[in-house]
């Protein structure tokens, strides 16, 4: 058997960095806000049937964007993990953290070891209780970095500008449709095109629902939400 | 080409649930054989035991009902447990049997229903979850052949159908459709009884609740293991409904005032049984 050439560990992590990086950087954006009710997720996504937000448990609820069948995999893998802490122990015990964790570890196991990383961003949100307690956001990068956001986080390919527009535009405290109206100038901040309630797919972590928080808010409801402003 | 490599992604299709996931990564947590060694029949009176539950068609859906008292032989061995569990957000089950199996049991089938759903990103069709309970029984024939069996009825709203939806078991798993009305455990019987005389189709809910409570109280006086309504301790049966619109309770002060009635039109008549 022939000998690999050799790559310096440096140059064979900016290369896999790179590539990831790039395949991110196709995808289309995801933004969250902490808004009065709970945790706003707004995802540019032309597909009605292909989520990239979704239910992992009671309070908590995920976001992917890069590669489908990657961050696909890493939800299902999230929501076995969370139902099995959930039966074994109790609904309390199932927290963002231990999945934000645990979605770090694979990520970054995977981007060392495996030839080619995943070009995935994920984001884990647990909505408070109440009583003090305050929202997580757990934002988990392609190599395994994991941040701990507070407020907004943006995903995807604009995020780094996004970012920039919710540092100036986000406020404490707003409702559902003023914060929808929100991310979803966001979104359009470096395109030159007004996106439509088809084009999105939104969820809230709404903490005045009973048990599980996740709700998926139709596009009829959000034609209307929109609407209210124009 | 190996094939092997890839198809058996497309056998997958039990990925989507839970107890087979359970079942393959945390066999220690799966409920089942391994978890009682066969050794002899248990001590039936030392496992508090679920006694009655009844489930009913009405105009809106099903109207499923329990008592509240677990019997351990001849004693009482709680006053307030709770049989009729919510499955899903259109479907419950009402639990007779050895009380800590079918708990357990109800628990995992509230979690397979709810993983299937996130993980599909679709709920399971009623037949489906149906079916699902029927395997459940049946991978615990072990233990119910030892004395601790678990038979539930489940019941549900049938979204495709338009119309409420109800099963019963037997320990071996089997399922069959009940098109009216149905009770299991050991007050069954005379719940049954009841039901056959008073029940008919197209009920109001409030016609519905009233029957049901009915049952209820009859099994509580013709079995001994069944409770009936405890106006000294405020313990009264717990009743849910199911309809298009989900699954509710129906609260412990409608129910009071029910059971109120019931029992004052029996003494007025003197028709208590």
């Amino acid at each position: 058997m022939p000998l690999p050439y050799y790559v310096s560990p440096e140059q064979m992590m900016k290369d896999k960095a790179e590539y990831a990086r790039k395949g991110i950087s196709r995808g289309r954006s995801i933004v969250t806000l902490e808004i009065r009710d709970g945790i706003l997720l707004v995802a540019e996504n032309p597909s009605t049937l292909l989520h990239k937000v979704s239910e992992i448990y009671d309070r908590i609820a995920f976001a992917g964007v890069g590669k489908y069948n990657e961050f696909e995999n890493l939800r299902i893998a999230g929501i076995r993990h969370a139902d099995i802490k959930g039966y074994s122990y109790s609904r309390g015990d199932v927290t963002a953290k231990a999945l934000a964790n645990a979605y770090s570890q694979a990520l970054g196991n995977i981007f060392t070891q495996d030839i080619k990383p995943f070009e995935v961003e994920v984001l884990v949100a647990e909505v408070a209780e109440g009583n003090g307690s305050r929202n997580e956001i757990y934002h988990i990068l392609y190599d395994g970095t994991i941040e701990d956001e507070r407020n907004y986080a943006a995903m995807g390919g604009q995020a780094d500008e996004i970012r920039r527009f919710l540092k100036d535009h986000f406020r404490e405290g707003l409702p559902l449709d003023e914060a929808l109206q929100l991310g979803v100038r966001a979104l359009t901040v470096t395109q030159n095109k007004t996106l439509s309630e088809r084009d999105l797919e939104v969820a809230v972590l709404d903490r005045a629902k009973e048990r599980r928080k996740f709700r998926r808010i139709p596009p009829e409801a959000l034609s209307q939400l929109l609407g209210t402003q124009r | 080409m190996n094939d092997q490599r890839w198809q058996h992604l497309f056998r997958d299709y039990a990925d989507s649930s839970f107890s087979e996931l359970l079942r393959r990564d945390s066999p220690h947590l799966f409920p089942g054989p391994e978890t009682h060694p066969p050794s002899g029949p248990a001590p039936v009176e030392a496992v508090p035991h679920g006694t009655t539950v009844l489930a009913l068609r009405y105009r809106d859906g099903v109207i499923m009902a329990g008592d509240r008292q677990a019997t351990a032989g001849y004693q009482v061995a709680s006053r307030r447990i709770e049989k009729i569990f919510k499955a899903d957000d259109l479907s419950g089950v009402g639990i007779a049997g050895a009380a800590g199996p079918a708990m357990e049991m109800a628990k995992l089938f509230q979690t397979e229903l709810e993983h299937y759903e996130k993980v599909e990103g679709d709920n399971l069709s009623l037949d489906g979850k149906a079916n699902k309970l029927g395997q459940m029984i049946r991978m615990n024939l072990q233990a119910a052949m030892m004395g601790l069996a678990v038979v539930p009825i489940f019941a549900g709203f049938d979204e495709k159908a338009g119309v409420g939806r109800l099963f019963k078991y037997d320990i071996t798993g089997g399922r069959y459709e009940e098109t009216n009305y149905d009770s299991q455990g050991s007050g069954s019987k005379d719940a049954r009884d009841s039901l056959k005389k008073l029940w008919k189709r197209d009920m109001s809910r409030d016609d519905a609740l009233r029957v049901s409570l009915e049952a209820l109280i009859d099994a509580a006086d013709e079995d001994v293991g069944t409770g009936g309504p405890d106006l000294v301790r405020g313990i009264f049966p717990s009743v849910k409904t199911i309809t298009r619109s989900g699954f509710g309770d129906v609260t412990d002060d409608e129910v009071k005032r029910v059971c109120e009635t019931i029992l004052a039109d029996r003494a007025k008549t003197g028709n208590g049984g």
